[in-house]
Formats: structure tokens, sequence, C-alpha cells
């Protein structure tokens, strides 16, 4: 690193769990519906209702946590968090104070570009607790007019507090991304940030090797409203350049102002103080009496382990060993969710060639997904008919680029491998005509007959192009090397 | 005899036999209610209309032969704290006085289904805080047999009704001794159920960790029969038992064999009215009369409850009052005159050259929210939620509500210790009888110690019932509070069977 410093990133993490019905009440989370149309006397904090906790919510939160190697609590309470916001509509948000579910796990992260080392970024805790609603403000000389969606209100949200273990915006996107990739495949979150399912709060400071050469640490700075994690990155290599320029100017450590919120201004490229009073503020937490204590035995953390399945870091490796691809491929791979490593592993099973099959599906299969914005479900070449058309290709039978056509014309058409290729009038030359092909070709170019002799072998292209141009299904490689022997006998 | 000086048990068998119609019976106690209430001031709302049709449809049933619940025709009046849906739930409250609930509490689903004619709301204590329904921000109710002093709270509305005969079964809270002291002062019989047995679902909530719902009426059968009709494990509320409610009515008439009461030592202390001291003793030797045995026994944390109580409700209740800001629902302050307030304001301060001031004012929502809770909430409420607010707040937390649970979970191992030796406690509901209107309005802490001996109960989560055992000379009632172990509401209540078998005061009647 070249800065005269270290960045040090801890991310706060809140994701919305993909139950059918709200934590504390059996309304729908799904997005998008008319404001305050999934809402019901106890979402909406109505006199005299309780919450009685969704149980299914718990198992997820559970699963996450158990992924992260976290440390379960036998007993965990539920609390109540206290302030005022038109968006909470009982006054206090039902969240996990001093005990929650779970603390004490990690995340492996790495950059399979090598930017940095592989590390462990440690996880503090990750507790449960309700959203809230959503206020759409409009306001007009200090005249506030806002109107409450509460359709969120209520919805599961799993809060992940790394420690400050990130030492880098790479860094903290690739946990990010990690994080967000294990949440997928659990299947305890959609994540998807467009929709507010996954929000990210950053704390940040920098670590400056003073003159003597100790260790001076900056204010640390809550960043939030960053709106992707291209955009974290990006407000954190700002902060990073903010923080250290405030620290030249005014020589500002850790402790010597309150800890300042600033807000991600994605338009100008720059994090914004946000106003707040001066005193922290107190949340008044309590143990929240209209629900009981949750307890879980040693047993059922193991059953949650168990029916974990495989995760990405151990699919990653398996990938790698099994078929023989590089850590860059089954990155790419596993990165892209388990239903394309199904595809994956279908196709390098069938087609027999794992390495082969990491290539069409990255550069084939992906980028016609992308152009088509599909899934892979949907995708209309089942991994048994690629699988035909690579063995054609690694038998010879078809040269990689006439394959890609023959790839198009089965998307196109729907058409098997061969019946493509015969589409295309693509059909294997018979040795004795290709032999025949040379032949002449030989006789009829005695400038390139002497080159090759000469020692420059790249003349024998030429022989390929010419013969293309005679048969487009002849084999190039064939026609080099039959080329090549006649040249020689000759 | 009239229909009033028959218990609910008389009244469904009458109706059962086709002697008195659901109708007759309604009609007698609306008659009731439209010669007295005007004194007493038990109910908020009278539902003449509604109670009437009900009662028919349980006539026309009847008649037909069709299947009838279980308090078929019997008028039963409510605290005006449960929810009922398209209702309005008052609270007795400016802030929820014109708020309908959206939904049915499960007591009112119960009661609903069960066929009983709910046929008015009582008044109370500001959200149940208050032991004399003076804090009523709606309206005055008077004890029906003295009409100058209390009627006791918080469901002062609820004991004045079944005292007064205006309603053969009511519908209490007690929170801190909110069913038993007003049962105590008014002559009823008022029990509060051990914490869990009846839901709390849709009860608008005072402080979550001691409200119950419980019975009145004028006697323990009766109680045992509303009782059985209301309690129940409840899917909707996390905090309620999960057993089967026990035949109480049908137990009833068994009585306890081998009965052993306990006399709490501190309970006899000073500051117990020395008409009370009598007329709980001896209620003690008509029991002992009965065969009980009697002994004493000590709580000794039991002067920390009423300390104890006044941390965890106001606690509680700051929170759960949290949401009552104006913002969804409730009263909200006009928003012309905050917005002329504020402006009035800023200009003020600007022409005085106090900018820094100006920066400080409150936002529009801030005020919007102040305002409304100043103008929404009366003074014992707002009391309770400062001092809620402060013992939760940051450094405060630890010596304040954290000691008081720990002092809790002493005063319920008390009790479990005392419950090795006796069957029953045995004592005074109250420290004296009712006493005048406006006579402790101003001294709060004075009104704080009228739940001596009934915090206890809801601390502990144990159950209690309150049962006249007497008059002062004055003529005022004087209730006995017994109190069981957890879960034993069938020996509480077939305890006062017993003693209400063997003396009448349970029958009287207020002069009215
Ligand atoms: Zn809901």
């Amino acid at each position: 690193m070249s800065e005269p410093y270290a960045i040090v990133i801890g991310l706060e993490v809140h994701v919305q769990l993909l139950t059918a019905s709200k934590l504390f009440c059996g309304c729908s989370t799904k997005f998008g519906a008319p404001p305050n149309t999934q809402t019901c006397p106890i979402c909406t904090g109505m006199p005299g209702t309780l919450p009685v906790m969704n149980r299914r919510a718990f198992e997820l939160a559970l699963q996450a946590a158990v992924a992260l190697d976290c440390q379960i609590a036998p007993f965990t309470k539920w609390d109540r968090k206290q302030y005022y916001y038109p968006d909470l509509p009982k006054g206090y948000q039902i969240s996990q104070y001093d005990l929650p579910f779970s603390h004490g796990g990690h995340l492996t992260i790495s950059d399979a570009k090598g930017r940095f080392e592989a590390k462990q970024v440690g996880i503090i805790r990750v507790h449960l607790e309700e959203d809230a609603g959503k206020s759409v403000h409009d306001e007009q000389a200090g005249e506030a007019d806002s109107r409450i969606d509460l359709n969120r209100a209520g919805t599961p949200l799993l809060e992940i507090v790394s420690q400050p273990d990130m030492r880098s915006p790479a860094e903290a996107k690739a946990y990010l991304d990690e994080l967000k990739l294990l949440l997928v495949y659990l299947g305890v979150s959609d994540c998807n940030m467009q929709e507010g399912s996954l929000r990210v709060d950053a704390n940040v400071n920098l670590h400056i090797a003073g003159a003597g050469g100790e260790k001076i640490a900056t204010p640390i700075v809550e960043v939030k409203n960053m709106n992707s994690f291209r955009a974290v990155e990006r407000a954190l290599a700002y902060e990073a350049d903010r923080q250290f320029e405030v620290w030249r100017e005014t020589g500002r450590k850790l402790g010597d102002v309150p800890k300042q919120t600033r807000g991600w201004d994605d338009a100008a490229d720059i994090t914004r103080g946000q106003r707040h009073k001066e005193e922290s503020s107190d949340y008044r937490y309590f143990p929240d009496p209209d629900l009981v204590p949750v307890t879980v035995s040693a047993k059922q953390v193991e059953e949650v382990r168990a029916a974990l399945g495989e995760l990405p870091a151990a699919l990653r490796r398996r990938l790698e060993t099994t078929y023989g691809i590089t850590p860059y491929d089954s990155d790419v791979l596993v990165n892209q969710g388990q239903e394309l490593v199904t595809y994956y592993v279908e196709l390098a099973e069938a087609s027999g060639d794992g390495k082969m099959a990491a290539n069409w599906v990255q550069q084939d299969v992906l980028r016609t997904l992308n152009e088509q914005g599909a899934s892979i479900g949907a995708f209309p070449i089942r991994p048994p008919q690629l699988a035909e058309l690579l063995q054609k290709v690694r038998a010879g039978e078809v040269d990689t680029t006439r394959g890609r056509e023959v790839f198009a014309a089965m998307l196109a058409s729907g058409r098997s491998a061969a019946e493509a290729m015969r589409a295309l009038g693509i059909e294997q030359v018979d040795e004795s005509q290709l032999v025949e092909l040379c032949r002449q070709l030989v006789a009829a170019n005695p400038k390139l007959v002497a080159d090759v002799k000469a020692g420059k072998l790249q003349a024998a292209g030429a022989f390929i192009g010419q013969a293309k141009k005679l048969n487009a299904n002849v084999n190039p490689n064939r026609v080099r090397e039959i080329c090549l022997e006649l040249i020689a006998k000759g | 005899m009239s229909v009033l000086e028959l218990s609910a048990r008389r009244l469904l068998d009458e109706m059962a036999a086709g002697r008195l119609t659901a109708v007759e019976v309604t009609q007698a106690y609306l008659d009731q209610i439209g010669r007295h209430d005007r004194d007493v001031g038990a109910f908020l709302r009278v539902d003449a209309e509604g109670a009437i049709a009900k009662a028919s449809d349980v006539d026309e049933r009847r008649r037909a032969g069709r299947p009838v619940g279980r308090l078929g025709g019997v008028p039963v009046a409510v605290k005006d704290i449960l929810a009922s849906r398209g209702e309005l739930v008052t609270c007795a409250s400016r802030t929820l006085e014109h708020f309908r609930a959206p939904y049915d509490a499960t007591v009112i689903a119960k009661l609903k289904a069960a066929d009983a004619v709910l046929i008015g709301r009582t008044n109370l204590d500001e959200f149940a805080m208050g032991g004399s329904t003076e804090n009523s921000a709606l309206q005055t109710t008077r004890n029906p047999w003295d009409l100058s002093r209390i009627p006791g709270g918080s469901s002062g509305g609820s004991a004045a009704a079944v005292a007064a005969r205006m309603a053969p079964l009511a519908i209490g809270t007690d929170t801190g001794g909110s069913i038993r002291e007003p049962a105590g002062l008014c002559g009823v019989t008022g029990m509060k159920p051990t914490y869990g047995v009846v839901s709390r679902f849709g009860l608008v909530a005072f402080a979550s960790s001691l409200d119950q719902v419980g019975p009145l009426a004028t006697s323990a059968e009766d109680a045992a029969l509303l009782l059985e009709a209301i309690a129940g494990h409840d899917r909707a509320d996390s905090t309620s038992v999960d057993a089967p409610v026990p035949p109480y009515s049908e137990w009833i008439g068994q009585p306890l064999e081998d009965l052993t009461l306990g006399l709490v030592r501190e309970h006899f202390g000073p500051g117990l009215d020395a008409e009370v001291e009598r007329a709980v003793r001896e209620a003690v030797r008509v029991y002992e009369s009965l065969g009980a045995k009697v002994k004493e026994v000590s709580l000794p944390h039991s002067k920390y409850c009423v300390a104890t109580y006044y941390i965890i409700a106001p606690c509680e209740a700051s929170s759960n009052l949290a949401r009552y800001d104006g913002a969804h629902y409730g009263h909200r302050t006009d928003e012309k005159a905050m917005l002329a307030e504020r402006d009035a304001e800023r200009r003020h301060l600007e022409s005085s050259g106090e900018t820094a001031a100006v920066d400080e004012l409150d936002t529009a929502l801030v005020r919007m929210y102040r305002r409304s809770r100043s103008e929404g909430f009366g003074a014992e409420v707002k009391r309770r939620i400062m001092l809620g607010t402060y013992a939760l707040s940051a450094g405060y937390y630890d010596a304040y509500y954290l000691k008081a649970l720990k002092v809790r979970r002493l005063i319920r191992r008390d009790f479990d210790k005392a419950f090795d030796d006796v069957d029953l406690i045995a004592g005074p509901t109250t420290a004296a009888p009712a006493f005048k209107i406006g006579e402790k309005v101003d001294d709060p802490l004075a009104m704080y110690l009228v739940d001596l001996y009934t915090v206890s109960a809801n601390l502990a989560g144990i159950g209690g019932i309150s049962i006249p055992c007497g008059f002062t000379a004055a003529g005022l009632p004087i209730g006995l509070q017994l109190q069981a172990p957890p879960l034993e509401e069938d020996r509480l209540l077939r305890a006062a069977h017993m003693f209400q078998q063997a003396t009448d005061w349970h029958t009287r009647r207020p002069p009215l």
C-alpha cells in the first residue's frame, strides 16, 4: 500500500429474510405491493395487539449464523429499541440487544484477481429484528408532509455486524460479495439491494503511522446511504482520502470528536455530513414483555449445521479438485449461484471435460444469459445437448469457431448439435478427400511450399484458409498436418 | 324474585327452562342502568340496541332448539380497554376518545362466541392507571354504597356496575390490584387469574408483564362461570398459558378438605384500618369453623412490593404508550395551531436576536408528537410515562429496572416458600374502605399505597380473589383477599364459594 495509512473498515449489513410472512404477524413480505396493503392490526401497532414470533424466520436466521460459524446462544430474548419515528408505529422496534441469538463467527474472503491475500473477517454478532416501514418525504420550507407505507414494517431483518477487519475498499466489497453469495446459497435472503432487502452501513477510520512510528487513529465515521456494492467501494475510498486530509488539516484523533454519520451522495461521488443531535441517542432498551425467550439446544444447532448443504467456499474447492479448473474459473461459476453450478457440473460430467465445460459456460452460456437477461433455469440448451456439441468439438468433428455457430443455431432452433450441424451443412470430410484437397493445394502453391521448407512453418496457415474456402467443413488442424506431411515427403 | 336478584347461574337455568327470556333479562338490566347510572356513572357507553338485538337472537335460537353459547343471554359489562371490532375503545383517555378498534380482543371474541350480551362499556382510570377511577378523562364513577366515595380502580366502572346490579357479570383488568381493589371497595367478587390464564390479545397494554383480564360478579360461582368463558390458551398471545381450562363452575360446589390458610404477618401491621382488620379476622374464623387450619406465614419482601411495582409498571407503560404519538391513530394536535405556535416562537427569538435558539427549535414532527401527547394524556399517565422513561434511561437501568426485576424474583420466591406450608393466603384486599372522591388526588404516593396488598400477586404472577367479608359501621364494604399458587384458580374459587355458602355479605345490595 502506497498510502501513509491503513484504512480500517467494519460493516453492518441488514438483510431481509425470505419468509412468506412477517416476523411477528401473518402479513405477506412480498415487495412492491400498493402502500399499506400488506398490513394488519399487529404490524401497524394497533393498541392491544401482541407479537408472536415467526418460527421460520428464526430457523433461517439460525442457518445464516451457523453458516457464518457463529456461536449460537442457548437462550436468547427480544428487546425493545425505543425511538420515535413515523415509520415505527409502536414507538419501538423489536430487536435483540444484550443477548443476540448468535455471536463470534467469521467469513473468509479472497480475491481471484490476487489484489489481496485471503483472510478471515470476524463477525461480532448476528441478530434478528423487525424492519420499520418507509417514509416518503416531501419537505418544503420546514413543513414536513410525509407519507408512510407500513408494508415493510415487521419484515424479518438479520443484522450482521463484522469486526473492523477489512483494510481496503476492495476487501469490503469482497466481504459483501461473499456474504451475499452465502445468504443467497442458503436461501436465507435474496439480498436484492434495489428492493432494499440488503442494506450496508460502514464504519471507517484510518490508522496513520506517526512521526515516531506510533499508530494514530482518526475519528470513526459511519457511512450510510450506499445503494450498491460499487457505491460502498467508492464511498470508502473517498472517506479514506477525506479523513486523511482532515487529519492533516486538524490533527483530530479518535475520541476528539463524537462519532460522525455521513451519507454517500452517489451522483456527486462524495460523502456529506448528516445533521444529527449532539447527544448520542438513548434507545432505552429493555426486554419485550410480550414475547417469551427462545431456547436453542446443541442438538438443534447440529441439525441446522447438517442440513446446510455445501456452502460456496467448499463448493469452489470441490469444482477445482474434481474438474481441474482454476480458482478464477470456480470463483466465476460459484458466484453465479447454485443453479449455474448445477448446470456446469452436469455439463462437465456429460462432456467428460471440466475445463472445456468451464470455458463454454463462462463464454457462451453466460454471455447469452447476460444478453437476454435470462436465468439459467430457462436456458433452452440443457447440459446433455451442450455436452454433445462439446464432444464433437473435442473429437475434431467441428472446430471451435464453427462450434459457436452450431451453438447459436441450437439456441435459435432448439435442434440438437447433430441436427444443427446438418442444417449448417457441417459434416466431417472423408480422410481421402481431405488428402486429395491438400495435394491440390500443395501443387498449386510452390511459393508457400518453399517458405515452409525454408522453416517458415506459419506459412502453412495459408493452406488452411484456402482449404476452408474450398470446403468449409475441413478440420483446420488436419489440413495443416497433411500439408506439412506432403511438403516434407515432396 | 326480581331478575336483578338472580345470579348469572340462575339466569341461565331460568332461560334454559323457558321461564325467562334473554330480552327480559337484558331489559331488566337496561332499566336498572337507566334508574341508577346517572348517579353511579359506571358506564361510559350503554349499547341498548345491540344488547337487545343479541338477546333476541339468543331467544330465537333457544326457541328453535338451536345451540346457544355458555353465557347465552347473560348481560356482561366490559371495561373500556378491550378491543371490539368496529367499536370505540377509549381506555378513558382523551387520546383514544374516538378510536375504533379494527379487530376483536380474544376475550371479546370468546364472549361473543359464548353468546353473552355485551351491554356496555365501563369506566376506568385512564389506561388502567390508578386505584380510584378518578383518573378517567371522561367521567366520574361513584361508589354505589356511598356516592361521595370512590369505587376503587382501575376497574371501578365494572365493580360499581356489578355492585349496583346494573350487570350480573363484568370484565375487569388487574395490573396491580385493579380488579380486586374495586371489588373489595364495592362489595363484589373480583378475581385476577394467574398471569397467562386469560389472553391479553386485544387488551390495550398498560404493563404487559403484569396485566391480566378477570371476572367480576356477585358471587364466586358466577365469577367461575365467566372465567370459564374467557380463559384458555391463545396462540395470539405468546405469554398465554398452554393448559386446558378446568370446568371451574362444575367443580365449585366441592368444598376444599384439609384447607390450610396462611395469614401474612406483614399484612397486619400499622396502617391497617381497625374495622377492616376485625372483619378479616372474623372471616378467617368462618374458615376455621368450616374446618380450615390457620398458619402465620411471612413474605419478607412484601415491604418492597409497591416500590418494585412502581418501577416495573411505569417502565413497561412508558414503552407501551409510546405508540400514541398522533402519527397513526389517537389524538393528533391541531396542525395549524401547532405551526402558528412554532412560527410565533421563531419570530420572537429572531426579533430578540437569539439566533442560536432558533436552530434549537424542535421540528414540526417533534412538536406534533409533543403537543399530541401532552394534550392526549392525563396527569397520572404522564407521571408514569416520565417515571418509566427515567428508570429505563442509560445509567439508571441497572439501578432501577434491573434491580426491580431481581426483587420481583425474590417476591415470587417468598410466595413459593409460603405455599409450601399453606394452600391459600388470606388477608385484607385493601388497608381501608373506600375514601372520598378527591381526597387523595393531590397525593400520588398515598394513592399508590392503595395497592399495598394486591400488587404482590401481579409481581409474582399468581392468582387472587377479593370477596365481600363485612361492612364498616358507616356501611362501606370490606374485602377479603385470597391468593393461591400459580394456576390454582379452581382452589381460589372453591374456597371463595365455601365462604359465600356460609355467609351472606355478598348478597347485600347498596342502598341506591
Ligand atoms: Zn401484519
